[in-house]
């Protein structure tokens, strides 16, 4: 097996779930109702679980410790897609984000259970009950601030749409490692995903009386190679301020 | 005008700019509020469901949501209810003096079955077979 295509699929995997639980994260307190607070926040810190579970996968393909990988590297070492980087905007923005990963998330982790790579596909298996949990709520929202919804929510969301949709194929920007990954049965691939993707948004935004907004799919490419947005590096200034504050303090 | 803002150590109210002195607390019009639901947990298979709390919801969508999250994310669950509270009927308060048993009426209890007795024999003559 292509050890540094694994390690490349599982560091984009990690940095999606480490950046949006952070983001989702920033919600915590200042949610528009108290249970719904605190269900972003427990999604929010379920990703935080999956990130660190994935950095543990990378831990013991030799690489450092999960705190080390998320809390010390700058943004030119990442590998998340732009869509996670995003400042949470209204709350409409951060729903429909939800919304769009989550159900990315929730294929990705269903194809990842034939993974070849057998931890993965143990992992794949575990975090697909969370997954589901997140999905089911994103998808609640959707229809309920669309086709249940009034005026105001229903434009709210559609506009929100024609904003993140398009940002959202940055999911499934391939890396130089995309072939290794396939032809060793670690990943069916980004193609096959994003297919899938694009089917079950559409049938559920549709299901909503919503539309989908047509996106070129490019333009928002490059976190998966490390050109980010100008949102990330400020984000982990402000992650990891209290890990710089000593290091190597044992928590 | 140059009004002072918030600085807090949460970063995100700092970025929000409020200020720190406010003229007056603008009055809202009072709005519809959510109705409740209450929520009830299975924590085993086959078990009886326990109230647990409630939650505010505009539809029973939304408090199934809510209820799994506040109530189902710590601990076992393995089946949830929600019923809308206006749906729950229950004995006026003034009336719950009707609870208040006699205290002569031992025979009603558990402990009062003279079957006990035989009970407890029959287990300490076959503990040890």
């Amino acid at each position: 097996m292509n050890k540094e295509a694994l390690k490349n699929l599982l560091y984009r995997m990690a940095d999606d779930s480490l950046i949006i639980a952070h983001r989702n994260s920033e919600w915590t307190g200042l949610g528009p109702i108290l249970e719904e607070d605190i269900a972003f926040s427990s999604i929010a810190q379920d990703k935080l679980g999956h990130a660190l579970a994935l950095y543990s996968l990378l831990h013991e393909l030799g690489e450092a410790d999960p705190d080390i990988i998320a809390f010390t590297r700058n943004e030119k070492q990442f590998f998340c897609a732009q869509l996670v980087e995003y400042p949470i905007g209204e709350y409409d923005f951060s729903l429909v984000r939800h919304f769009l990963f989550d159900t990315a998330e929730k294929i990705r982790y269903e194809l990842l259970q034939q993974s070849s790579y057998e931890p993965l596909a143990k992992l794949a298996k575990k975090v697909s009950s969370e997954i589901k949990y997140h999905t089911f709520h994103a998808e609640t929202w959707i229809k309920q601030l669309g086709s249940n919804g009034n005026e105001e929510s229903k434009a709210r969301i559609q506009s929100a749409l024609n904003d993140v949709y398009p940002i959202a194929f940055s999911l499934f920007e391939k890396t130089s490692f995309e072939d290794a990954i396939v032809a060793d049965g670690i990943f069916v691939g980004e193609e096959t995903l994003q297919l899938r993707w694009v089917e079950r948004v559409t049938s559920i935004v549709t299901a909503s009386g919503l539309t989908l907004p047509s996106a070129d799919y490019s333009v928002h490419y490059g976190g998966r190679n490390h050109y980010h947005t100008e949102y990330l590096q400020p984000l982990l200034d402000e992650m990891t301020v209290v890990f710089q504050i000593d290091p190597s303090a044992e928590w | 005008m140059n009004k002072q803002t918030i600085e807090s150590l949460d970063p995100r109210i700092s970025r929000a700019q409020l200020p720190t002195e406010v003229d007056h607390i603008p009055q809202y019009e009072v709005l519809d509020q959510f109705v409740t639901y209450e929520v009830f947990q299975q924590q085993k298979s086959g078990g009886h469901f326990i109230h647990v709390g409630s939650v505010h919801a505009p539809n029973e969508e939304i408090a199934l949501l809510f209820a799994k999250e506040q109530y189902g994310r710590r601990g076992k669950s393995v089946g949830m209810w929600i019923a809308p509270t206006n749906a729950i009927v229950s004995i006026p308060e003034e009336d719950v003096d009707m609870f208040d048993a006699t205290p002569e009426k031992k025979y009603r209890e558990v402990g009062a079955y003279m079957v006990r007795n035989r009970v407890e024999q029959y287990k300490k003559d076959n503990r040890n077979e």
